[in-house]
């Protein structure tokens, strides 16, 4: 074993091994995790020349997944979703372009999460311009250098991973952020104050007013697009208006007696010195709450009249911050004891201003003002710095529980992202053919066990004209699932429709199970739907045999006596008007047949029988076998009856083997008998009978003097002469 | 031939694309790629069927790529060539195609010949 040179004299050589080992292993598994993570850029161009250029540059550090178009684009983000760290996408595409596919994005919130680079020989500003609106990134025009492709692809890439990471360190710093400005207010405010010789509740009592009479008025009105933002910020600021007063002497401050008119303007200069402050502030001027701060400290002694100071503003030229501000101010004044007098009562104090003996304010603040008066004077009773507090930790909560939303949402786009890897394992595990369809954008995506089942591919675009899909669809099957899914209903989604498939050259049965999906706009729209496709030939064709060994005789395969009647109702029903005849046959001598050459031999008899039967009649005829050897024939018979039935006699005579087929046929029409299923066959059978009875061997249609004649008609089960005796 | 003798040769610009892919063996692979990219036969057939929308498509990738690789005339060609076909169909584009032929027959050709040279 050869050592390299480790720097560690003291380790002894057993030590030195594990140290290497534990150094080799880390390394590999970092390389393994390295390798693992390889982050994947989806690369989407048609020109398989830009894509391997593209590969060439970026496949060192990154795995190129490619696209030719922008279906296959879709196609492949659908499947890998947040997985995909970038996109590289190209706009002149067929099948669909780089601004479907950015579409498509929006729509589905892919571009949320991923990142988007356009790279495009179209610069015109209008493409540029169009893609930056749908939410890319980054536009690379071509030519593009290795260089800037490869840093742009790294930053977008950084850029989206540290995003993520500052949302959430954010989130948790807003609200200590917010907390510790609303203290630095407060005990800037209370600096003034205590200056002032004030107790510090002023500050607190000016705000809570701020805040209630804002809170009415927007309630009263939008003139002022005053947003609960802005109210929040213009209460903080509320705590300021005084902060000028830092600027005049004690002794004026504080005076007890009257001022002099000197003093006076002195003391008047607190509201310019204020905002003088707050302009000369080096830093933060663009922020709302320095802005408000200084109309507040600047304005707060103007009156609506115009004739307060500095400016002698006018109306609302005052801007409402300093409105509302200089109402709260009056009132505070009002109700709290002034080295210069005593305190007034809510009640008087509200009764004053009103009066208008405390200057004059905008008429819609004193209704303000007047409306929530009992609310004022128990709010400013609970006011307290312990109160404050706790309404502090109030809006701490709402701060957190606003906060958990936030990472709830997270965690929702997790649990999502789990969903649909669960789904998509699910889905390939069942085998089942998938689907789930858009109608904007029209595309139809299915599962890949069932793409691959039905030789479609995963996404298909405008499916309602895909050439591939309409032949998929025999006849119009197609139309026939969207017209019954555009007319269920919100409540009764579901839908079972079957039709045949043709899928690998073959017309095979299959049901479809949909829901369709509506939006929950007034009415609904029809969204889409998702569903399954099910293969069901094997067990359709399995009852339709059923269905066939039920309604058919098994010997001769004619119909049997049941279904031939159910059929023979049926045509008459639909058509009672038409002329019909129905003829009973049996073969003379069959019996003696049976007994002379085998059952083996009469059987083989009646399948000839029936053949010839067959061959005899056209194809919309009814012929059944109805007894051991009596056949039966319903036939449409326009012109004449009589020829039609002679031809038919005549054709079944001749021989089979060594047995001479001599044939009795009675025969019924309806224009004699009537429409009457019953009726009709019974005067067949009638005259089945005289034909027996005058010798065999001959046809005769039935007519009134056969009336009383008997049955000769025997069920299949050979007891002939039961039914004979009955009728 | 060099690679920079078959730029010369061809009416493309070399030092801008060493500019930008910065690697004369990268260049050199997708230069002989070129040969084999179907673009080009696909701008023949669909000028041909008159399918002017998979023909603007054709020769707007052409455009592209000569762009990426520096083939300057080519470029010129069939960038003028994919304008006059962006909404279907114009007179033009008839003469500009021809254009693109030309200049892609004679790119290629000195492209062949950069190759076989490789090769010797």
């Amino acid at each position: 074993m050869t050592w390299h040179k480790v720097s560690c004299p003291a380790s002894r050589p057993l030590e030195r091994c594990t140290h290497t080992r534990l150094i080799e292993g880390v390394i590999h598994i970092y390389k393994e995790q390295k390798q693992k993570r390889k982050q994947k850029i989806l690369v989407a161009d048609d020109s398989e020349m830009n894509r391997s250029i593209l590969a060439d540059m970026l496949e060192d550090e990154y795995e190129i997944i490619e696209a030719e178009n922008g279906v296959e684009a879709v196609s492949i983000l659908q499947k890998l979703g947040a997985e995909i760290s970038l996109v590289l996408l190209d706009i002149v595409m067929p099948e669909m372009d780089g601004f479907g596919v950015l579409n498509v994005m929006n729509q589905r919130h892919w571009i949320e999460d991923i990142p988007v680079i356009m790279i495009s020989a179209e610069s015109a500003p209008a493409h540029v311009e169009r893609a930056y609106e749908q939410g890319i990134t980054d536009f690379i025009s071509r030519p593009f250098d290795a260089l800037i492709v490869h840093r742009r692809v790294i930053n977008t890439i950084l850029l989206y991973a540290k995003q993520k990471k500052l949302i959430g360190l954010v989130e948790d710093q807003i609200y200590e952020k917010e907390r510790n400005s609303t203290l630095m207010v407060d005990i800037l405010s209370h600096i003034v104050e205590f200056r002032n010789g004030e107790s510090g509740m002023h500050v607190l009592h000016v705000r809570t007013l701020t805040e209630m009479v804002l809170q009415h008025l927007i309630q009263k009105t939008s003139q002022y697009q005053i947003s609960p933002a802005d109210i929040s910020i213009i209460s903080t600021a509320s705590a300021l208006h005084d902060i000028g007063k830092i600027a005049i002497p004690e002794d004026i401050l504080n005076k007890p007696g009257k001022l002099t008119d000197e003093e006076f303007q002195i003391m008047k200069s607190h509201t310019t010195a204020g905002a003088k402050l707050l302009e000369d502030l080096p830093f933060h001027q663009s922020e709302p709450l320095i802005k408000i701060t200084y109309q507040i400290c600047r304005w707060h002694h103007e009156r609506y009249d115009g004739r307060g100071y500095p400016d002698g503003l006018k109306g609302d030229e005052i801007p409402i911050s300093a409105q509302v501000v200089a109402l709260a101010d009056v009132y505070d004044a009002l109700t709290s004891v002034r080295c210069y007098k005593p305190a007034f009562t809510h009640e008087k104090a509200i009764e004053m201003i009103l009066d208008g003996q405390c200057g004059t304010f905008n008429p819609l603040l004193m209704d303000c003002l007047r409306e929530i008066s009992d609310r004022i004077a128990t709010e400013l009773n609970d006011v307290n710095p312990v109160k404050s507090e706790e309404r502090e930790m109030r809006s701490f909560t709402l701060d957190l529980l606003r906060h958990d939303e936030l990472t709830a949402s997270e965690r929702t786009l997790r649990l999502l992202e789990h969903e649909r890897m669960k789904y998509n394992f699910f889905a390939a595990m069942t085998q089942e053919i998938q689907f789930e369809y858009t109608c904007s954008p029209a595309m139809v995506t299915l599962s890949a066990w069932g793409a691959e089942k039905l030789g479609l591919p995963e996404i298909v675009m405008d499916p309602l004209e895909d050439k591939k899909v309409l032949e998929m669809f025999c006849d119009d099957g197609l139309t026939g699932l969207s017209e019954a899914l555009r007319r269920s209903t919100p409540e009764k989604p579901v839908v079972t429709f079957n039709t045949q498939l043709k899928v690998n050259g073959e017309e095979r049965w299959h049901r479809i199970v949909a829901r369709a999906t509506w939006s929950a706009d007034e009415p609904p729209q029809f969204t889409g739907a998702i569903g399954k496709v099910l293969d069901v030939h094997d067990s359709r064709m399995k009852l339709d045999a059923l269905e066939r060994m039920a309604s058919h005789d098994t010997l001769t395969g004619l119909l049997n006596h049941a279904y031939a009647k159910a059929a023979i109702l049926k045509r008459l029903e639909e058509t009672p008007t038409e002329h019909f005849a129905l003829a009973i046959l049996d073969l003379d001598y069959f019996k003696s047949a049976n007994d002379t050459y085998g059952h083996m031999f009469g059987d083989s008899v009646l399948k000839y029988m029936a053949d010839r039967l067959r061959h005899s009649v056209r194809s919309g005829d009814i012929v059944a076998r109805v007894g051991g050897d009596e056949f039966l024939i319903f036939l449409e018979c326009r012109t004449d009856a009589l020829a039609v039935i002679d031809r038919i006699y005549k054709s079944l005579l001749g021989q089979y083997e060594d047995f001479t087929i001599s044939i009795s046929m009675g025969v019924a029409r309806t224009e004699l008998v009537g429409v009457d299923y019953e009726e009709l066959f019974h005067a067949a059978d009638q005259a089945l009978y005289t034909v027996k009875r005058s010798g065999r061997g001959q046809y005769r249609f039935y007519d009134n003097t056969m009336n009383k004649m008997l049955s000769v008609i025997s069920p299949i089960d050979g007891s002939e002469a039961e039914t004979a005796e009955t009728e | 031939m060099t690679l920079q003798e078959c730029y010369a040769a061809m009416g493309g610009d070399y030092e801008g694309v060493l500019g930008r892919m910065r690697s004369e063996k990268m260049i050199q692979k997708f230069v002989l790629k070129f040969l084999n990219d179907g673009s080009y036969d696909l701008l023949l057939q669909s000028m041909k069927e008159e399918n002017y929308e998979e023909a603007f498509r054709a020769a707007h990738t052409i455009k592209g790529v000569c762009q990426n690789l520096g083939f300057d005339r080519l470029y010129q060609s069939s960038s003028q060539l994919s304008e006059a076909l962006r909404n279907g169909f114009t007179p033009e584009a008839p003469a500009l195609a021809e254009q693109v032929g030309t200049d892609y027959q004679q790119t290629t050709e000195v492209i062949r010949t950069f190759q076989e040279g490789l090769a010797g």
